[in-house]
């Protein structure tokens, strides 16, 4: 199992030019890394980053489109990955941040947490590039070869949970910037707008 | 336009109106009667038909294209919009995307008793959402379109177009 920070500090040394969309893992990454090409969104509506990041992907063919997932959030939009599989975008790296739980309300989980096969489930939809990491120092190998694969690629991490109890009004926020921002600012360091 | 085709809402004029107003990635879920216009979509090199498998991913997927460059639409129907509630309020209202989506108004009639109750609640779902919304029922009424996207780019938001023709307008047989 790994800590989400960890894993994150190891993929930062690889992003290069790549867009990050940090999903669930945005607690930790955007302390770090917040400019215009790191688009964290919080919430928007539960299981969307998926199709996120694939829209994404789909309209910057040219650049790396790197989306941290998680297990709860693909579960709601299982059919996502039969779309993303479709489409084919060559430049998706797309990672599962799974712990097992919904952690942001309290470490529940999530249903038939122990069995579920995420890599088989990602294979089946389609994706031809499938793999599943557990341990740190594997994924520090690992990494750079699966960030030159051809997309989409998909990438169960198994992590630590790191759950949230507090009521949500007395969570102290983590996003520096509004969401409707964070797509102006992309639009703009594109030079769309 | 002929007398035949200004009481339905053809496709080709659907089609023509996308083009027009720069629609380059269709998003969509197939209802009973887009078959005729999936032809002309699929056969236009310049589109890209994005098949979700739930109308709700529509949203995030059109959200991210727009966030990347390109101009999305989002062609469903009224039960799958209905179905989409949380993902429009917060991939499309939330993140400020001037996205249109063109929605098959099932069950839509403007004679006798409405008998569906996907028509009864469609407009009340798009009341609640504050969406604006154009009602398109034939060829007649095409320029609602360009107007709906104008909308959308004015608002900085979704803006729905309700095609009220579900049971003749999208297939060429049945005029």
């Amino acid at each position: 199992m790994m800590h989400t920070a960890e894993l994150l500090e190891v993929f930062k040394q690889y992003r290069g030019d790549s867009i990050v969309i940090p999903g669930r893992g945005g607690r930790n990454w955007v302390p770090v890394n917040d400019g215009p090409f790191d688009l964290p969104l919080g919430d928007p509506a539960m299981g969307g980053h998926a199709g996120f990041g694939l829209g994404v992907a789909l309209a910057q063919p040219k650049r790396k489109v790197v989306l941290f997932d998680s297990e709860g959030d693909i579960l709601m939009s299982l059919g996502m990955l039969v779309t993303i599989a479709e489409q084919k975008p060559a430049n998706l790296y797309h990672f599962i941040l799974d712990n097992g739980v919904y952690a942001t309300t309290g470490g529940q989980p999530v249903p038939n947490a122990e069995n579920v096969d995420y890599v088989t489930i990602a294979k089946g939809a389609g994706y031809e590039r499938v793999h599943e990491i557990s341990e740190i120092e594997d994924f520090k190998e690992k990494l750079p070869k699966i960030l030159r694969e051809t997309g989409p690629v998909f990438i169960r991490l198994r992590i630590y949970p790191e759950i949230q109890n507090e009521a949500i009004g007395k969570r102290r926020p983590w996003m520096k910037r509004t969401r409707e921002q964070v797509v102006v600012d992309l639009r703009k360091e594109l030079s769309l707008d | 336009m002929s007398d035949a085709s200004s009481n339905v809402l053809s496709p080709e004029i659907v089609h023509r109106e996308m083009k027009q107003n720069g629609v380059t990635d269709v998003v969509w879920l197939p209802d009973s009667e887009t078959n005729w216009l999936y032809l002309l979509m699929k056969s236009d090199p310049d589109l890209r038909l994005v098949g979700v498998s739930r109308e709700g991913h529509a949203c995030s997927i059109a959200a991210g294209l727009y966030a990347g460059g390109r101009k999305p639409i989002i062609l469903i129907q009224n039960t799958g919009m209905m179905e989409s509630g949380d993902s429009i309020r917060g991939w499309l209202k939330g993140l400020n995307i001037p996205v249109v989506l063109m929605v098959g108004y099932r069950g839509y009639t403007r004679h006798g008793v409405n008998k569906d109750t996907a028509a009864t609640y469609t407009e009340r779902f798009l009341n609640a959402f504050d969406l604006q919304y154009y009602i398109v029922e034939s060829d007649r009424d095409a320029d609602r379109i360009k107007i709906a996207f104008d909308e959308a780019k004015k608002r900085n938001g979704p803006v729905v177009i309700l095609v009220a023709d579900e049971f003749h307008g999208f297939n060429p047989s049945k005029k």
